[in-house]
């Protein structure tokens, strides 16, 4: 770490990121696929509603891309704060 | 040749394979032992991943336990796959940088208390235990299913090809024969599911065939495969198969599968493999990609055979005759064998009529067609899976990459179990608390012997289940998020937590969890002791869905306790800054 505010810095970033993609976990799981189902009932996808698709592939599909997305962010935060593994 | 033969052919082939592994990684040091040397590619380490966390209940139960209750068990896709997101961004990559061998020793080191380490060894012994029972158990049903011998030599023989390369190699030989199993489980799970999703909707994906129309040739040939999937099943009186009931228990529920499989600490010390910060936030995605090959397969497996089936019952539609019962297909007359199906002619019309006799909706169509009860009166929900191959009318060799499968996918959840009570075992409890000037040649000794151990426990308690088998993964489940996962995140996240917080934290999450399962499901599941029965049920939450209810018992006692006693020394504080980034994560890899 190359000072201590940087530290600090890079921590609230960090916090921040994993914030942002945990609205969006808790969207695509307990959102859309479950409470939120009613609502977007009327677009159909496949025979069914959206819900349903967000339930039995649409959830698993935005968790792969959620974790990618953090590890490929916090691996350049690492590089931008100067706290990354040589 | 026969199908047995060839089942103990390919089954045989693949022991041969994980010998072979095993004696090429095998152990020289308590490093390779407990973390296979921190040298698995974040690729490879996220392979190895998903063999750990796919049991015999994934690969077998999970198809049918979708397709029997429809949109309501998505949950368990759900659940199963939302808690690698949780692993991924709270706890993986930290507990990298921590950069020591097991869970329990990070509880001890970070909370400065062999108070903590102790009872930390005591909830991973206890979700770790409960959880290898039903793997040795799924290890000899899968035995004796397609090897035609009994449960108990099945069983035999399951922990003597798990004592072979995880006493030889320990973690490094874990980790390499993980990854041929998971070859071995994908492709025995998605070849019949493209060749069926072909046959139904030609599309070679099937979640993309899930929601596809049915092609030429089939019944309801244009129309989307889930609505003549759900105008049948409503036909015959099931409930329909998109249909939502209780959404706020479903979310409970996917919560608390979520939160118990981030805290699981089989597939926790996974990440301590790789080499890198940066490699253990890469392996949480790619494992991630390699349980989604199954789990997006898994719901339109699911969907198609139950449609297959019903289609087989009915093959002129409702208004058509039933199926009569002499030209039922062979396939399910060699699944009637096993017990997994079976039929009774009721009304003695040769003719086998398959529909929901409980719904009272179906009463007069009944007596009207002279129907006099479900005729299909045996229908596992494992058929949907086992029988799959030859649905899809595939050859012999396919059953018995089926068979090399499901014992593939039981054996590897086992050793990754065994190794994380081992390693607690020889590194916290002998090691740490017990005898810290141990020599690492005698850890070494001292882990294999744990494991060997271990593994005897394994088969006895397999042998002679304790009479709850069905409770017990959602006590894994319920404790793991109840216990682990609050304390390991607040370890990480907040340098305020200190021992007496995070004590009493995990004994509130441990206490509380236990109690509620233990006041509906007896205590220690002993049947006949339940002093509460399920309209009883506290806001209605049902014992299997209250870990996240015990989380939040944690979170709070810990936060409260903590608040009321001395802030943790400054040392510690230093510790969780280091903890919180990843420079200088390679010099922790000499331990």
């Amino acid at each position: 770490m190359s000072d201590n505010s940087d530290g600090q810095a890079y921590w609230k970033a960090n916090l921040r990121l994993v914030g942002l993609c945990m609205v969006i976990w808790a969207l695509a799981s307990f959102g859309f696929a479950i409470l939120l189902r009613p609502l977007i009932s009327g677009i159909a996808v496949g025979g069914t509603d959206l819900g349903f698709w967000f339930a039995q592939q649409g959830s698993i599909l935005v968790f792969l891309v959620l974790i990618f997305f953090y590890a490929w962010r916090m691996n350049s935060l690492d590089r931008e704060h100067g706290v990354d593994e040589e | 040749m026969d199908q047995t033969t060839l089942n103990f052919i390919v089954v045989g082939a693949s022991f041969a394979l994980y010998f072979g592994i095993a004696i090429w990684a095998r152990a020289a040091s308590t490093s390779e032992f407990y973390a296979a040397g921190r040298g698995v590619n974040p690729i490879v380490n996220g392979m190895a991943t998903a063999a750990d966390w796919m049991s015999a209940a994934s690969f077998i139960s999970m198809a049918g336990l979708i397709a029997f209750v429809g949109y309501n068990n998505s949950l368990f896709l759900m659940g199963w796959t939302g808690g690698y997101v949780l692993m991924a961004m709270l706890l993986a990559p930290y507990l990298r940088k921590f950069g020591k061998f097991t869970v329990p020793e990070f509880v001890g080191d970070r909370y400065y208390s062999n108070a903590a380490r102790v009872v930390a060894v005591i909830c991973l012994i206890v979700i770790s235990v409960t959880y290898v029972i039903g793997q040795m158990r799924g290890a000899g049903i899968a035995f004796s299913r397609f090897l035609e011998i009994d449960i108990e030599a099945g069983l035999f023989t399951a922990g003597a090809v798990v004592f072979v390369y995880a006493v030889l190699g320990g973690m490094k030989g874990i980790t390499y024969t993980q990854v041929a199993q998971y070859c071995v489980l994908i492709t025995a799970y998605t070849i019949p599911a493209i060749f069926i999703s072909l046959n139904l909707t030609g599309n070679p994906i099937p979640g993309l065939g899930l929601f596809s129309t049915m092609a030429e040739g089939q019944a309801g040939a244009g129309q989307h495969l889930l609505v003549v999937l759900d105008g049948l099943l409503t036909d015959l009186g099931f409930r329909e198969y998109t249909a939502t009931t209780n959404p706020w228990l479903m979310a409970l529920y996917t919560l608390s599968l979520m939160i118990g499989t981030a805290g699981l600490p089989h597939v926790i010390i996974r990440f301590f493999t790789v080499p890198r910060v940066a490699d253990a936030r890469w392996s949480a995605g790619w494992a991630l990609v390699f349980i989604a090959l199954l789990y997006l397969t898994a719901p339109a497996v699911g969907a198609m055979a139950r449609l297959n089936i019903t289609t087989t019952m009915w093959p002129a539609g409702l208004e058509g005759e039933a199926v009569a019962q002499d030209e039922l297909p062979d396939w399910f007359e060699t699944w009637q064998v096993t017990g997994l199906l079976g039929v009774e002619d009721k009304n003695g019309d040769g003719r086998i009529q398959y529909y929901n006799d409980a719904n009272p909706a179906m009463a007069e169509l009944a007596a009207e067609r002279g129907w006099e009860g479900n005729e299909l009166v045996t229908f596992n929900r494992d058929i949907l899976v086992l029988a799959n191959p030859e649905i899809a009318q595939l050859p012999g060799w396919v059953i018995a990459l089926i068979a090399a499968g499901g014992i593939a996918a039981a054996l590897s959840t086992a050793a990754g179990l065994l190794l994380a009570i081992s390693s607690a075992i020889s590194h916290d409890l002998i090691k740490s608390v017990y005898n810290p000037e141990i020599s690492e040649r005698g850890e070494l000794i001292a882990a294999r012997i744990s494991m060997a151990v271990a593994i005897c426990v394994a088969v006895y308690l397999g042998l002679n289940p304790p009479g709850f088998a069905a409770q017990v993964v959602a006590l894994a489940f319920g404790l793991a998020a109840a216990t682990l996962f609050p304390t390991l995140m607040m370890g990480i996240f907040s340098k305020r937590m200190n021992a007496p917080g995070a004590v009493a934290g995990m004994l509130a999450g441990l206490i509380s969890t236990c109690l509620y399962l233990f006041l509906f499901l007896g205590w220690f599941f002993i049947p006949g002791t339940a002093m509460l029965d399920s309209s009883q049920y506290l806001f209605g939450i049902p014992p299997t869905h209250f870990g996240p209810i015990g989380a939040v018992f944690n979170f709070v006692v810990a936060y409260f306790v903590s608040r009321a006693t001395a802030a943790p020394p400054e040392h510690i504080q230093e510790l969780v800054e280091s903890v919180r980034i990843p420079r200088g994560a390679a010099g922790a890899v000499s331990h």
